[in-house]
């Protein structure tokens, strides 16, 4: 275990190398786009002159050279500030903080509900391969992943909100209700049933044919005849031998994923007006708020990168036969 | 004004508009008298007894839409569309308008204009305090519209850079005085246009990072209570407010909801009572219309009129030809766009003023659908049809505010291929549009743009070519430029006298419909839906920007 402090420590170094030149690539990117947000704010407007233009500019810091405004984004980066949002006047990291907890609890209660559905149900799926069990679940997980997400938000929330006026159609809360403490639990919690099951459907459906189709290649193999031979229990063969041997993938996908939740999701977000981050990045893009976007961009590479070192980390443990190596 | 934005399946909004005149005009207008005397007004905002029946009941909660979200709600700062809509509520104006475009009363209690058009004296009320307590006198408003609005308000800026001087005559009167006649004048003094800032506030400060932005403080009948991003904005009432017992309403609240569908299922669902500007899409507006607890009505709208059209680079070849700018008008049909496009919202424009405006003038050339002489026009320029029956290919750049727009785009590629002209689709997003319409990058592309009740605000700016400036919006970015149409529009623009201007005003739309800079698409109505309950709201030519005041909900 000597060696694991090391290759952490490495891989962190390898990190903040990749981490500035993402910063770096992300600043030229967001500027190559058409238009700038003084523009974008004189179009809303309705009525511009050179003069608000020219105010708006300065005032953004826009009418200094690229290169010197670059300088000034990653000195102040560096230093852990992500900037101020031009539209909103305010500091980056302040509305993405207001966002995150939304974010978070939409994300990650779709991510783990996914992952324990699809991987239970995959494993069904391989244990009873051929029935009509297989069938119904292999049926499922096909039509939640190729209906559009966005789709099935909107026919749950006509169907559970106007219909049965049983769940709120959008939004976090009750506006106006001032719940606190178990209350306001339980009104996010309403709030967010929808918008998780459209969420957690998708991925579902992923985690479960992944499972499935590993578990069925893994189940083959020659040492799970030696494990029956031995006379092993079935319970104790699909749990230790192949479902321990065939995760390996379901773990690949997740931590890809895992890396993309505080990324929120544009598509939910809008379709249940949830105050989440994705949709904050996608109003960032079409008003050119571009330090907001960077911000965001930064934090999500962030927690890629994170979760990469991770899931590496997490294959070594499920399988020792596989070394964290240089 | 205000272009929403939008956002993903078929979402985006609201429009916006343009306004704002720039300085056109010297030639000298002889200066005729002409007073125009405004009425003292008591009357218009507190419901008319001969119309309500019912009496009105005191609280409830009024729940709308904002879309998209504002950056900021000090309304002087920003006056997009749903800024208006919201701060609407918190700030005033001295006046607001009927739906004529006669100016009311809001904090001018009453107005004088000079015989020579040249002074405006305003009457304030007297028990006005802004929502820290502090009184509202004379004085802010000199702040305001001699300071604050110069600064940061194109629109505003275009209008009291006429006054010689603003002064505050005594705390409760006001007088400006204007360089040159300009009775358009008095139509500059709506919530958006001039919104009210509290000067003990702003004075000496730099507006835009004043501190003061995060928390509105106006005159209004609604206080900000709580605006918590992404997700909605509430209001509550101003207990100080200065007119006794008003408002009615506890309150109202805003709710962001950024995908169109999900807007149709909460008015649907009863979740919001009203909607506003393009809340909704086109193509809902039928299936709400049916619903029984729903009222719509496209009222309210009057001030903002906006006029959609094609705007065409006349810096491009064969653009600049009127006989090639005709035969697209012959090419289409404008009454199918707006049963088929628009869903019947709209009326078939005839010029560059909005019917709804003053001074508009039907008597002018009209295009009906004709193919036979689009293709005479086109044979006459000697474009004749190549092998595959193409006689001349344009770019046509669709606005990117919304499905409509989009559908829009995909009709003219149709309607323009049948008479030889062949159409090349280029999509674009909000800030890249904005950018190149700004800089001249197109041959042509839908827009529309308000028009502020009177030409000498709204529809002059686009036509005359003193306002040719690239890089500006809403300016004439076009490039179109007769000598003419200049010098009559900066006359009317001084004429004190109201025939006089109707003639100059005539004149002008004979020649522009004749000459047709732009192809006139679409006079459009906003559909705004009220839940049957909601009593009292829209009745004047800003409609839900009003300040709802004597709006209330039956039980």
């Amino acid at each position: 275990m000597l060696g694991f402090a090391q290759i952490f420590a490495s891989r962190l170094v390898k990190a903040a190398v990749i981490l500035i030149a993402i910063v770096v690539m992300n600043f030229f990117l967001v500027h190559a786009a058409p238009g700038d947000p003084a523009m974008v704010m004189a179009g809303e407007a309705g009525a511009a002159d050179e003069k608000f233009v020219a105010q708006l500019r300065e005032q953004f810091g826009l009418d200094r050279p690229i290169l010197e405004q670059l300088g000034t984004y990653v000195g102040k980066v560096v230093q852990g500030d992500l900037g101020f949002s031009y539209r909103q006047q305010r500091p980056v990291w302040d509305i993405l903080a207001e966002r995150l907890p939304a974010t978070l609890v939409l994300t990650l209660t779709a991510f783990l509900l996914a992952l324990a559905l699809g991987v239970a149900l995959g494993t069904l799926a391989a244990v009873t391969v051929g029935t009509w069990a297989d069938s119904a679940i292999t049926v499922v997980a096909l039509l939640a992943y190729a209906t559009p997400i966005y789709w099935i938000g909107l026919m749950l929330s006509l169907l559970f909100s106007i219909q049965l006026g049983w769940l709120p159609a959008f939004g976090y809360e009750t506006v106006g209700a001032g719940y606190t403490g178990l209350a306001h639990v339980a009104d996010v919690g309403k709030h967010l049933i929808l918008p998780v099951i459209t969420l957690a459907l998708f991925y579902m459906a992923s985690y479960a044919r992944l499972t499935r189709a590993s578990m069925l290649e893994v189940r083959g193999l020659d040492f799970i005849k030696t494990a029956k031979a031995k006379g092993l229990s079935q319970g104790r063969i699909v749990t230790r031998h192949v479902l321990r041997n065939a995760i390996l993938p379901v773990i690949t996908v997740a931590g890809i994923q895992a890396g993309q939740l505080v990324g929120g999701s544009i598509l939910i977000e809008t379709v249940f007006a949830w105050p989440g981050i994705g949709r904050l990045a996608f109003e960032a893009v079409l008003q050119r708020d571009y330090q907001v976007l960077l911000g965001i961009f930064l934090v999500t590479s962030i927690m890629v990168i994170l979760f990469n070192i991770l899931t590496d980390i997490l294959y070594g443990l499920v399988d020792p036969r596989i070394q964290v190596s240089q | 004004m205000t272009r929403r934005l939008s956002g993903i399946p078929a979402s985006f909004r609201r429009s916006f508009n343009g306004g704002f005149t720039r300085g056109f005009h010297r030639a000298a207008a002889a200066g005729l008298l002409a007073a125009v005397l405004a009425v003292p007004g008591t009357a218009a905002l507190v419901a008319a007894p001969a119309m309500a029946q019912e009496t009105p009941v005191r609280g409830g909660v009024l729940n709308s839409i904002v879309q998209p979200e504002p950056p900021t709600l000090m309304l002087g700062l920003n006056q997009q569309g749903p800024t208006q809509t919201v701060a609407g509520k918190i700030y005033q104006g001295l006046l607001t308008y009927d739906q004529k475009l006669n100016p009311m009363p809001s904090l001018a209690e009453s107005w004088t204009v000079s015989p020579d058009g040249l002074t405006y004296t305003f009457k304030l009320f007297q028990n006005v305090k802004w929502h820290d307590g502090k009184p509202f006198t004379a004085k802010d408003v000199v702040f305001s519209t001699s300071k604050f609005l110069m600064e940061v308000h194109p629109r505003a800026r275009a209008v009291f850079s006429r006054c010689e001087s603003i002064t505050a005559v005594d705390d409760y009167t006001v007088e400006f005085k204007l360089k040159e006649a300009f009775p358009a004048f008095i139509q500059a003094f709506e919530v958006s246009s001039a919104p009210m800032v509290p000067a003990h506030l702003y004075e000496g400060t730099e507006f835009r990072a004043n501190p003061a932005n995060a928390t509105p403080i106006g005159t209004g009948p609604f206080k900000l209570k709580e605006w918590v991003k992404g997700s909605y904005i509430q209001l509550v009432r101003n207990e100080d407010y200065y007119k006794k017992d008003l408002p009615y309403l506890d309150g109202i609240t805003f709710r962001v909801i950024p995908d169109a569908a999900s807007r149709s299922l909460a008015l649907e669902s009863g979740q919001v009572q009203q909607t506003q500007y393009s809340d909704l899409e086109p193509f809902e507006v039928p299936r709400m219309k049916a619903l029984p607890n729903l009222t719509m009505t496209t009222a309210g709208y009057e001030f903002v009129a906006p006029l959609s059209w094609l705007e065409i680079n006349h810096r491009v070849k064969p653009l600049d030809d009127k006989r090639f700018r005709k035969a697209i008008a012959y090419a289409i049909d404008r009454k199918f766009i707006r049963d088929k496009i628009w869903f019947g919202l709209g009326r078939v424009p005839t010029g560059p003023v909005n019917s709804v405006v003053k001074f508009y003038d039907p008597k002018v050339t009209t295009y009906e659908p004709d193919l036979a002489k689009a293709k005479a026009l086109l044979d006459e320029m000697g474009l004749k049809p190549d092998g595959k029956g193409v006689r001349a290919t344009v770019k046509i750049m669709p606005m990117p505010y919304g499905e409509t727009w989009t559908r829009l785009g995909e009709y003219l590629k149709q309607s323009l291929s049948k008479v030889g002209i062949a159409v090349v689709l280029e999509s674009t997003d909000a800030a890249g549009w904005n950018q190149r319409v700004a800089n001249w990058d197109y041959e042509i592309t839908t827009n529309f743009v308000y028009q502020y009740g009177d030409p000498a605000l709204g529809v002059a700016r686009t036509y005359i070519s003193s306002n040719i400036r690239k890089g500006v919006m809403f300016s004439n970015t076009m490039g179109y430029s007769n000598p003419k149409v200049d010098e009559l529009f900066a006359k009317a623009s001084q004429e004190n006298d109201p025939a006089k201007r109707q003639e100059q005003y005539s004149e002008v739309q004979r020649i522009l419909a004749d000459e047709l800079p732009v192809v006139w698409l679409l006079e459009m109505e906003f559909p705004t839906f009220l839940d049957k309950r909601v009593k009292n709201a829209n009745k004047t030519a800003i409609g839900v920007n009003e300040t709802y005041e004597d709006v209330w909900l039956a039980k």
